[in-house]
């Protein structure tokens, strides 16, 4: 029979050991700057967030960990507006409403990061599958069910559709992938755009199967052959999922390449807020659904160490960060942009009153 | 055993073995219809039965098929992988489920063992002790995902604004306290009344009871309901979705108020990537994460079946 | 002289400082005791406060509502509701048989001892296997398999994918363990005075388990059902993972669907405003209903052990 006092130094000791035992493992660069930042928001741009991080840490400097939370670019604004984040992130630049929400004090700036494109990934056989604008929207709306649609059929003559039901894989969680999406849905489609309007979620048709991110949209459509979906590039690129060319402004299809973002931001400049919006960009060679995406900084900190890090992880993000981009299916900022975005970072201050 | 997995909210109360008893062998006519359907429902039973036990080998064969590639030191001592990076593994997701479940552990354990104190020693039949117990089954029953709500509501959008390793270990709490209010009541229960009353004789108090007689006495009972409860916490996800979050790194004891893994969030994270790399682990930690389970169960199983309480 | 009087024997009565330790102690088991009523009280307000918002704004419509659209702040819980309900109740028709198989094959002399013991605690693993893993293992091996099953029958491949059935399927996985422990205690407590009269009368091994364990054991079996039941709505990973997340009303078993538990972890960490009260109002109602359906399964569980005890004795 166990002694009580054994008995209950296991009952403490064990779980007290593990604590020990599992806290030893950080190792900070010594005399350099060290501590963590916390943001939330965007899925759209959170594998190059999160890789950037992790390169940073891992390669420039081993004390700093900047946690990502990828939970959407509803979450990321509300974090930046309740105070709860260091940062946030989001594909949907702040509207002047929730931008009058956040603290006076603190300020808001909306700094573009990188950009992407949303495109819409399949699982069928069909190769170089060519959508027009209104079977766009029309698959999405629920009006369009099946493979081998006449809709579908006219714009890819040649070859043959399945004659297999369309399921449509969306996102169930607000998005900046959905309002980017839907943004460009509203422009090519007034029924679209009376029906759902641009907006972060969509109370879609019944039958689409909702997933949560765009992780969980690409795995959707992996998983399930016939589905369709929107997701942005990389995930699609990354996943070696079938994309379908769309038809741009100009009446051309496009397939989805980095050349074809660029062409597509091409067309206007940045503001001195650095909102925009391109819904339907013009141009040929355009694909027609592209976004930047932001991440959502205060003007002011009360913590000194938070700014320095902030700065500095930001600054190699928006240059070193940029050569790493395109690899990962994001556009690369030209300089002109980024020399833009990093003035603004570099206005970012310590509070003197804390 | 089978009493303790009960207790421990399967709900229902132990029973007694009893003597088998077996239809009579005599003459058996092959040719009765009755004997036939007999024979019949019989090998039906069997075959369910067996079917019922195909999934446990299938999950395992599964996760080893597939988690079992990937299995490395590497795995246990390395950070995440991000998509662009290959490589890594999930030390920081070990280190966040052995923190918050010894958290949970903490917390759960004295709450629970003195509240089992309670309604075995002190409170055996009082109305009180018949409405805790009642709280406690409900508490049992209370889907887990609840325990993350509650903790989520009081202290990520309560008090510390975002996700932290104590919110995780709260909810956990939460998760374990009913299984080791259950099984500790039932273990302490189960202490000869014999033994107390020798120890009142030469003069203790019943607290000197509790601890010198009673608690030594049922302590493999408690264990098995505490190793019970820690298989549990350790597999859970829901309360840890959006109390603890998601990582890639090691965690910062300087920065309490962040973000912390777990095995099981990992998996669900990594589930659905696209990176390969972190697909399989996906697995590999599954199959960790399942191995771990398994084995404090046993571990459970081992300590009730070497204890001198045990009823069989 | 009393020193010595300590020294010599084992016991004496207890000091003055034992005594009052001893009541220090009495009061603060009572005082954790109390905690834990406190602690769902704490539970039930603070869900219930968030909850309020939404309560004011929707009142009881929302049960009944089918919208859930976050743009317009209009939101119901009625699919989930039903996909809770549908999910779990499929779930224990495919249990149930199967958990009641194990529970007899276990209890009635099929087997040699220790393939009870065996079956039994294979069973009982399978209660230990995490959500998660369930989830992932459902979309790696669960869906492909019923893709291929249902070839079979003619559906295309396209047909299958997250839905109902694989969600209703593991989700009966998870929830066997529970009816066949619960099933096989009610099963084993039947009387061998009952068995030994069956048998002497002439009946066969199943007319005896049909005709008189079964129907003596009813009442806990039924039990059994109501409490894996009350498991199987509270259920959140699996589900969330296997059953498609869309907020659809449908009968059809390869239509995706959505439950309450599973909008809740799909939602609730990037919710907020009157969304993030909306899915506390689905927070309460899923509570109120597991808590209903285990109390109505205690209850009759209490009930079937009053009934087999009354008859003992």
């Amino acid at each position: 029979m166990m002694s009580l006092r054994r008995s209950l130094f296991v009952l403490v000791a064990a779980p007290a050991f593990l604590l020990v035992a599992c806290s030893g493992s950080n190792a900070a660069a010594s005399g350099e700057l060290s501590g963590s930042l916390s943001g939330t928001g965007a899925s759209f741009p959170a594998p190059l967030y999160q890789a950037w991080f992790k390169m940073y840490h891992d390669e420039v400097n081993s004390g700093i960990k900047v946690n990502y939370d990828s939970q959407g670019s509803s979450k990321g604004v509300r974090a930046v507006i309740a105070g709860t984040h260091d940062f946030g992130a989001s594909d949907a630049a702040m509207k002047d409403s929730e931008l009058a929400e956040v603290d006076p004090q603190r300020g808001m700036l909306m700094l573009p990061m990188t950009a992407g494109a949303v495109v819409v990934a399949h699982n069928t056989d069909i190769q170089d599958l060519k959508l027009d604008r209104a079977t766009l929207a029309d698959i999405f709306l629920g009006k369009i069910s099946r493979w081998n649609d006449p809709a579908i059929a006219a714009t890819n003559a040649g070859t043959t559709l399945p004659n297999a039901k369309i399921t449509v894989v969306r996102r169930s969680d607000g998005s900046g992938t959905t309002y980017a999406f839907t943004n460009h849905l509203s422009a090519i489609s007034s029924e679209w755009q009376s029906k759902h309007g641009v907006s972060k979620s969509v109370n879609w048709f019944d039958g689409a199967l909702g997933a949560k991110g765009n992780e969980g949209v690409t795995a959707g459509i992996s998983q399930n052959k016939y589905s369709l979906g929107y997701v942005e590039f990389s995930y699609a690129d990354k996943n070696n999922l079938q994309t379908a060319a769309l038809q741009n402004k100009a009446g051309k299809f496009v397939k989805p390449t980095i050349a074809s973002f660029q062409s597509a931001l091409a067309g206007d400049p940045l503001p001195a807020n650095m909102r925009l919006f391109v819904p339907d960009p013009a141009g040929d060679a355009s694909f027609p659904i592209v976004t930047y995406t932001w991440i959502l900084a205060y003007k002011n900190y009360d913590d000194a160490n938070k700014v320095a890090i902030l700065k500095d992880v930001l600054n190699w993000c928006l240059t070193e960060g940029q050569k790493h981009s395109e690899g990962q299916g994001y556009v690369p900022l030209p300089t002109t942009v980024t020399d833009k975005v990093r003035a603004a970072v570099n206005t970012i201050k310590v509070t003197a009153n804390g | 055993m089978s009493d303790l997995y009960a207790v421990a909210g399967l709900g229902s109360q132990p029973v007694a073995e009893q003597p088998r008893v077996n239809p009579p062998q005599l003459e058996r006519n092959l040719r009765s219809v009755r004997n036939l359907v007999s024979a019949a429902l019989s090998v039906i039973a069997v075959l369910l039965s067996m079917l019922a036990a195909l999934p446990l080998f299938s999950v395992l064969a599964k996760l080893i098929a597939e988690g079992g590639a990937s299995l490395s030191l590497q795995c246990f001592t390395e950070e995440p992988p991000t998509v662009m990076t290959a490589g890594g593994g999930f030390g920081n997701a070990i280190e966040g489920t052995a923190y918050m479940v010894s958290f949970g552990c903490l917390l759960a354990i004295p709450f629970g063992v003195m509240v089992a104190i309670y309604l075995a020693e002190y409170g055996l039949k009082r109305r009180l002790a018949v409405v805790i117990r009642f709280t406690t089954k409900v508490l049992t029953g209370m889907p887990s995902i609840l325990a993350g709500v509650f903790a989520f509501g009081v202290f990520v959008l309560g008090v510390f604004g975002r996700p932290s390793p104590f919110a995780g270990g709260v909810a956990l709490a939460i998760l374990m306290l009913p299984t080791v209010i259950l099984t500790a009541e039932e273990a302490i229960r189960s202490v000869p009344a014999k033994m107390k009353h020798a120890a009142v004789g030469m003069g203790c108090t019943a607290s000197q009871v509790t601890w010198k007689v009673t608690l030594p006495t049922a302590m493999p009972g408690i264990l098995t309901g505490v190793m019970l409860a820690i298989a549990r916490a350790a597999g859970e996800t829901a309360p840890l979705l959006f109390t603890a979050g998601f990582s890639f790194y090691f965690f910062d004891w300087s920065e309490p108020n962040s973000p912390m893994s777990s095995l099981s969030v990992l998996i669900y994270q990594f589930a659905s990537s696209f990176a390969e790399r972190q697909q399989s682990l996906a697995w590999t930690a599954a199959l960790v994460l399942v191995c771990f389970v398994l084995a404090v169960n046993l571990i459970g199983q081992f300590i009730i079946s070497r204890s001198p309480m045990s009823r069989r | 002289m009393s020193h010595e009087y300590q020294r010599m024997t084992l016991s004496r009565p207890p000091t003055r400082g034992e005594v009052l330790s001893d009541r220090w102690f009495r009061w603060s088991t009572f005082g954790f005791g109390v905690a834990v009523i406190g602690l769902l009280i704490a539970i039930l307000l603070e869900i219930g406060s968030q909850a309020l918002p939404a309560m004011r704004e929707f009142g009881l419509g929302f049960l009944a509502d089918r919208e859930w659209d976050p743009n317009k702040n209009d939101f119901g819980i009625l699919p989930q509701i039903w996909g809770t309900l549908y999910s779990s109740v499929l779930a224990l028709l495919v249990a149930s048989v199967f958990g009641l198989a194990v529970a007899i094959v276990i209890s009635q002399n099929f087997l040699p001892r220790w393939l009870e013991q065996v079956l039994k605690n294979v069973i009982e693993l399978l209660a230990a296997i995490p959500s998660v893993v369930y989830g992932l293992w459902g979309i790696f091996v669960v869906i492909p398999a019923l893709r291929s099953l249902l070839a079979w029958f003619g559906v295309p491949p396209s047909e299958v994918s997250s839905s109902m059935l694989p969600a209703a399927l593991v989700l009966a996985i998870m929830v066997l363990p529970t009816i066949t422990a619960v099933a096989r205690d009610a099963i084993v407590s039947v009387p061998v005075k009952l068995k030994e009269a069956a048998y002497g009368l002439g009946a066969t091994r199943w007319e005896c388990i049909l005709g008189v364990v079964l129907p003596t054991a009813a009442t806990g079996i039924f039990g059994a059902i109501v409490l894996a039941f009350g498991r199987a709505l509270g259920e959140t990973m699996a589900l969330a993972m296997l059953i498609g997340n869309s907020n659809v009303l449908s009968l059809d078993l390869l239509s995706p669907g959505n439950t309450l538990a599973a909008l809740l972890a799909n939602s609730i960490p990037e919710a907020g405003g009157m969304q993030l009260s909306a899915l506390m109002y689905a927070a309460v109602v899923l509570l109120f209903i597991t808590l209903a359906v285990n109390i109505v399964g205690s209850l009759i569980l209490m009930r079937a052990n009053r009934n087999l005890l009354g008859g003992h004795a």
